[in-house]
């Protein structure tokens, strides 16, 4: 399988706070990769430092063997890596329609734009409901969709989902991962940051388990749900 | 003139120079909409734009026209043309240089360097306003207020009627009015309005996005200070005086308008910018012109205390 994505002894933080201490991991193309880990083990930062917002301050992160790492964000976009970020962030005085049009800022051309939009709003129909409502006022399973769709609007090569199942219910949250695993069989590679290891593992072909800035276990998702560590730690039991 | 006439000639003036003060509060607020940022530099901005506009017309020798003579909207037509143009770089190249590099520090920074660039503006007027040109007035001092020459007349369009609605105001709404509704258009409509209210709105989220914030921030501020300029060149013709130390009242009542408005709102600035114009010449004329700073500072301290969100502005943040 070919390499996509490498983070090479990748080192970030906030100010004298160092929260990844040289993080080492893989994502070949057409995988779905699941990060483990729990609050503040720097799961947001490592996807924040791959999008370009926070600062890579020692290491290479490798997109299709070229470095990016430090490059402006609007440039990683630009390379294929988009990110629907935890939390959502959906612009909410920007309605649904224009939300997606953001997401595909880098693709100028208006013919792409509406063919995406019509992409999105035939995966969800809902979004094509609500297209003139403003972000803001929509669920949060719309929200998470909307902002996956969002991230898809850039028609990235690698997909990074940051806690997609937070705040859900339940229901919402299998029809969030089938819709990962439906982005996926099209194309996508997907890496995942959950702290819902079950789901993530279910839908993941491989798994990291990070803590405090470090890689500290890596293995195919099969192995991770069996072992012993992970299940006490992350699986509740 | 009876009492109604005076009140509609007041309602007049109050909104001509309530457009003018709209105009420069739509500066203030699109910054502040989109970095949170009071740019106490504004109003001097617009200070400059006027000596700018003053030194077009001695360029051109507009002085040495008769108000309304064909060379004259033409003469005006360019001013529209450099003054915004000015004072748009110039505001884009404060924020490139002195604001751009504060954006991750506290709010507070930005907003002692708006601050200082005010002073820095307003000396930079003072120097401007000795420039060795006729239309500076020769020989008098710097600092005195400048006379800027009628260029368009005065003609009352209601022809023989005590109230007067002249050839300036008309001139006013007919270049103001548009610019707004292209404005709205422009945010409302444009990719690069709707990359603004996106960046305004969630910062970090439009990073994400792929929107080069930097970029579309520096857009805000050649917009806002271009509008800027326009004010300078209709202010200018309108008022037909200018003085290095204008910028700090107009700065103060275009805030007040923005404030009062909802700030980060623009149907808000405009609302809150008729309102003030409004405000000064029914005081002028009823009350005492020595009361209109005074009325215009107590309407700014009321918003403050009892709606701090203005009129039109948002009432809090959404819950995401």
């Amino acid at each position: 399988m070919k390499t996509l994505l490498q983070l090479e002894d990748v080192h970030s933080g906030y100010g004298l706070i160092e929260v990844l201490k040289g993080l080492n991991l893989t994502v070949g193309e057409g995988e779905i990769v699941a990060v483990l880990g729990a609050n503040g083990a720097g799961k947001s930062t490592m996807l924040m430092t791959i999008s370009g917002i926070n600062q890579c301050r020692q290491g290479r992160i490798l997109f299709n063997g070229e470095p990016i790492q430090n490059q402006p964000p609007h440039e990683i976009v630009h390379h294929g890596i988009s990110q629907a970020p935890e939390g959502r962030r959906i612009f909410p005085r920007l309605t649904v329609r224009e939300n997606l049009e953001m997401g595909a800022f880098q693709r100028a051309n208006d013919e792409a734009l509406r063919t995406g939009v019509e992409q999105v709003f035939a995966t969800f129909p809902i979004l094509k409901e609500r297209q003139t409502q403003l972000g803001g006022t929509l669920s949060g399973g719309e929200q998470q969709m909307l902002a996956i769709s969002r991230a898809l609007m850039a028609r990235p090569k690698l997909l990074l989902l940051d806690e997609p199942s937070l705040g859900l219910a339940p229901m919402i949250v299998t029809k969030i991962f089938d819709i990962i695993r439906d982005i996926n069989r099209q194309g996508t590679t997907i890496l995942l940051v959950e702290q819902n290891a079950n789901m993530a593992l279910h839908v993941a072909q491989r798994g990291y388990v990070l803590e405090t800035g470090k890689i500290v276990l890596e293995d195919t998702a099969e192995h991770l749900i069996k072992n012993e560590q992970v299940k006490k730690s992350y699986l509740g039991g | 003139m009876s009492g109604s006439e005076i009140f509609l000639q007041q309602l007049i003036i109050g909104l001509s120079n309530g457009m003018i003060i709209a105009l420069i509060a739509l500066g203030y607020t699109m910054v502040y909409g989109i970095i949170e940022l009071i740019n106490f530099a504004h109003g001097d901005l617009f200070m400059l734009g006027s000596f700018a506009a003053l030194t077009v017309v001695g360029l051109l020798g507009l002085d040495h026209l008769a108000a309304g003579a064909p060379g004259m909207w033409s003469g005006l037509f360019l001013m529209l043309l450099i003054v915004p143009l000015f004072c748009g770089s110039l505001n884009w190249l404060a924020d490139r240089f002195a604001y751009r590099h504060l954006r991750d520090s506290t709010k507070l920074a930005p907003l002692v360097s708006a601050i200082g660039l005010s002073f820095v503006f307003m000396n930079i007027g003072l120097l401007w306003g000795g420039v060795p040109m006729n239309v500076f007035g020769l020989g008098r001092s710097a600092a005195s207020p400048k006379d800027f020459p009628a260029l368009v007349s005065n003609v009352n369009l209601l022809g023989q009627s005590a109230v007067e609605f002249t050839t300036k105001d008309l001139m006013v709404f007919v270049i103001t009015l548009p610019l707004m509704v292209l404005l709205t258009w422009f945010v409302k409509g444009t990719r690069a309005g709707k990359a603004m209210r996106a960046v305004a709105q969630d910062r970090v989220a439009a990073r994400l996005m792929g929107i080069p914030v930097d970029r579309v921030i520096g857009q805000t501020f050649l917009i806002g200070g271009a509008l800027a300029g326009v004010a300078s060149v209709v202010s200018s013709v309108y008022n037909n005086t200018i003085y290095f130390q204008m910028g700090y009242r107009a700065g103060v009542d275009a805030f007040t308008a923005a404030v009062f408005g909802g700030i980060g709102s623009l149907p808000g600035a405009v609302l809150g910018g008729l309102v003030i114009g409004l405000a000064r010449a029914m005081c002028d004329q009823y009350l005492e012109t020595r009361w209109t700073n005074v009325l215009v500072f107590t309407v700014l301290i009321l918003v403050l205390v009892f709606r701090p969100q203005g009129l039109l502005g948002a009432r809090a943040k959404e819950k995401v």
